[in-house]
């Protein structure tokens, strides 16, 4: 049993406990950049397709998790971050500075789809974000000029700090390029948690009226929270461009905006750790789909035919399980381990059973 | 000047008037409660003065402020704290940061400084935590410190809610039922907390109760309404002993 006592109010202030947890985290880091000469280029690329996810996640949970606003349509974010990368670069700017420039720009065109959009509430703002969400195909293909429309366009190796990069050419560079935005955008999200604008993104998502009566102004922190949510994500998009390399008005489908929604929902709503369990669900489910299937071909003899949607359909059945049994998804279960380690053997069955809740926002107004 | 005017307030849901051309203004450092059948419109007087709702005629002036010309989140910028009748807390965070929320109002950092977490932050969070550890200690909130809101019984949450409100460092408290659902022990604790709000802290306390008890026992005047109507005002005594509220609480006598 592990007990962390408390003498400063410091400890509650800074990010990590006491000193055991933030070695554990020093340790993690330490290995995560030292991955590319642990694991061969294959394995590299995925980790870095996990991290490209986590910080789309990380753009989606601000918004989705901490201020409670459901959004389906951020897969439009995605594009405009890529999009608005790729166009700054190939106007001449520096990565160094277009790729800030994107996420700003992403998020400022956040906020103001946030203000019209925030007046709707629960189903309706996921419906409302969905089209936009599927709009944004066909506004692609529009803006054929800036954008290369149907044939789409490619990503140019980038400069950074004078070293050229490139996901084919130099994977390891771009592997630590994207762990260094990677653990950036982690660190001011736990600032932000830890400070009053994060914690009035909470406010708002567990009740409006109490916010509201707290001097906090509801629509003001949303549009705030839906442009910085919009800002993470728009950079999350301007990396899977360079990523994929290659990229045309389908890359970002609706499909793609579920899929995100989908991944924080099983990563677990409200913590910066479901962002990343969430990604490493997306990023290695297909892997293991593959090799569960050549398993499956081997044992029953069926050959390995391809199952359209299969890769859909099982994270959907993923994300039923999860709601019906860990609401608060994988960061919830992996609470629930550490803390009967933590207590052992004092743990009790019922430690985190919480009341039932609802839409609680949507009642007094 | 009283701390709180408010002047022949009407609102109107359809049909319903809930609050029916009411007036009546509280003293800055007096505990001033308002009792009266069920539907006889106190929580929306409350909600009138937090801004929920426009009213259809009249004003609400508080501290010199017209609240009228206010946002709902003005409200709590000039001074006014409330609690809610069904409990409004952050479930999903925990005591400390549902307190800590109580801060808000006098936050003077913004997103750039809070993502770099600069000293300026540090410097006021550690100010906040100071303020909100002042309240944990009055409010005996210690264990509880570091629980989500969500598994904690209704009495603690109750307190909670009102260490929330205390939190915001406010001259103006409005209290929706605090000692409703409590049992006789918490009730008594609430009664002693209220007495040292006013007289220790110097807040003004606005609330609604049905417990008469702790009225006649904390509260200086007394707001007896129905059909958000006035009935009465008074002390405690005067209004219990005024037959329209007597004929209010037990019905025509033949
Ligand atoms: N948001 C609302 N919409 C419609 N009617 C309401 C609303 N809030 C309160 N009412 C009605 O106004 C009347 C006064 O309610 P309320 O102020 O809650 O009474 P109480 O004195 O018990 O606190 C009741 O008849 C109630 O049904
Ligand atoms: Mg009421």
């Amino acid at each position: 049993m592990r007990i962390v006592f408390k003498t400063d109010y410091m400890q509650d202030i800074r990010p990590w406990k006491d000193g055991y947890q933030l070695s554990l985290y020093l340790i993690l880091l330490a290995f995560m950049i030292a991955a590319p000469y642990l694991v061969d280029d294959f394995y590299l690329g995925e980790i870095t397709n996990v991290l490209v996810w986590a910080i789309a996640g990380l753009g989606l949970m601000v918004l989705t998790g901490h201020t409670g606003q459901a959004s389906l349509g951020h897969a439009a974010f995605l594009a405009l971050g890529c999009y608005a990368n790729i166009i700054l670069l190939e106007a001449g700017m520096p990565f160094m500075v277009a790729f800030p420039l994107a996420g700003l720009i992403t998020g400022a065109v956040g906020v103001l789809i946030a203000i019209p959009a925030l007046r709707m509430h629960g189903i309706y703002l996921a419906i409302a974000t969905m089209a936009m969400s599927i709009l944004t195909d066909d506004i692609i293909v529009l803006t054929e000029p800036w954008t290369g429309g149907v044939v789409g366009k490619f990503a140019p190796p980038v400069n950074v700090f004078g070293v050229m990069i490139d996901r084919w050419g130099t994977p390891k560079e771009f592997y630590w390029l994207i762990l260094g935005v990677t653990v950036l955008i982690t660190l001011g999200y736990i600032n932000l948690l830890r400070a009053p604008l994060g914690r009035s993104f909470i406010a708002v998502r567990d009740s409006e009226v109490s916010a509201q009566a707290m001097g906090i102004d509801v629509a003001r922190t949303k549009a705030i929270s839906f442009g910085i949510s919009c800002a993470i994500t728009g950079l999350g998009g301007a990396l899977m461009g360079l990523y994929a390399t290659t990229f045309n008005n389908e890359t970002f489908s609706v499909v793609i905006s579920i899929q995100l929604l989908m991944m924080i929902v099983i990563g677990g709503l409200g913590s910066i750790h479901g962002a990343f369990f969430g990604a490493i669900v997306i990023g290695f489910l297909p892997q293991f789909l593959s090799i569960s299937k050549e398993y499956v071909g081997a044992v029953f003899g069926g050959g390995t035919v391809a199952i359209p949607g299969l890769e859909f359909g099982v994270f959907g059945l993923i994300l039923i399980v999860f709601i019906l049994f860990e609401p608060m998804g994988i960061y919830g279960r992996w609470l629930k381990i550490r803390t009967w380690f933590e207590l052992f053997p004092f743990y009790r069955k019922n430690m985190f059973k919480r009341k039932k809740s609802y839409l609680k926002t949507e009642r007094v107004r | 000047m009283s701390l709180l005017d408010f002047q022949n307030v009407t609102l109107k849901f359809g049909g319903l008037v809930a609050v029916n051309d009411l007036s009546f203004s509280v003293e800055e450092g007096e505990v001033f409660a308002i009792v009266g059948p069920n539907g006889a419109g106190k929580s929306t007087v409350f909600n009138l003065i937090s801004r929920f709702y426009d009213p259809y005629a009249g004003s609400i002036q508080f501290d010199g402020h017209d609240l009228l010309r206010s946002k709902a989140s003005g409200v709590a910028t000039f001074g006014v704290a409330r609690t809610f009748q069904n409990i409004e807390l952050f479930d999903h965070a925990t005591v400390l940061q549902n307190l800590l929320v109580g801060r808000h109002r006098h936050r003077s950092t913004n997103l750039l400084s809070e993502l770099f977490f600069t000293p300026s932050v540090r410097k006021q969070e550690i100010q906040n935590r100071h303020m909100v550890e002042e309240v944990i200690d009055f409010l005996d909130l210690q264990p509880y410190r570091d629980s989500l809101i969500a598994g904690l019984p209704y009495g603690v949450r109750k307190v909670v809610e009102l260490g929330r409100a205390l939190a915001t460092g406010p001259k103006l408290l409005l209290l929706d039922e605090p000692a409703s659902g409590l049992s006789v022990e918490e009730t008594t604790d609430m009664r002693w907390w209220i007495d040292d709000i006013r007289r220790q802290m110097g807040i003004t306390v606005l609330m609604v109760e049905h417990d008469m008890g702790l009225v006649s026992s904390v509260s200086d005047r007394v707001l007896a309404m129905a059909d958000g109507a006035r009935l009465a005002l008074g002390t405690p005594k005067e209004v219990q002993s005024d037959p329209a509220v007597i004929e209010a609480y037990l019905g025509h006598v033949a």
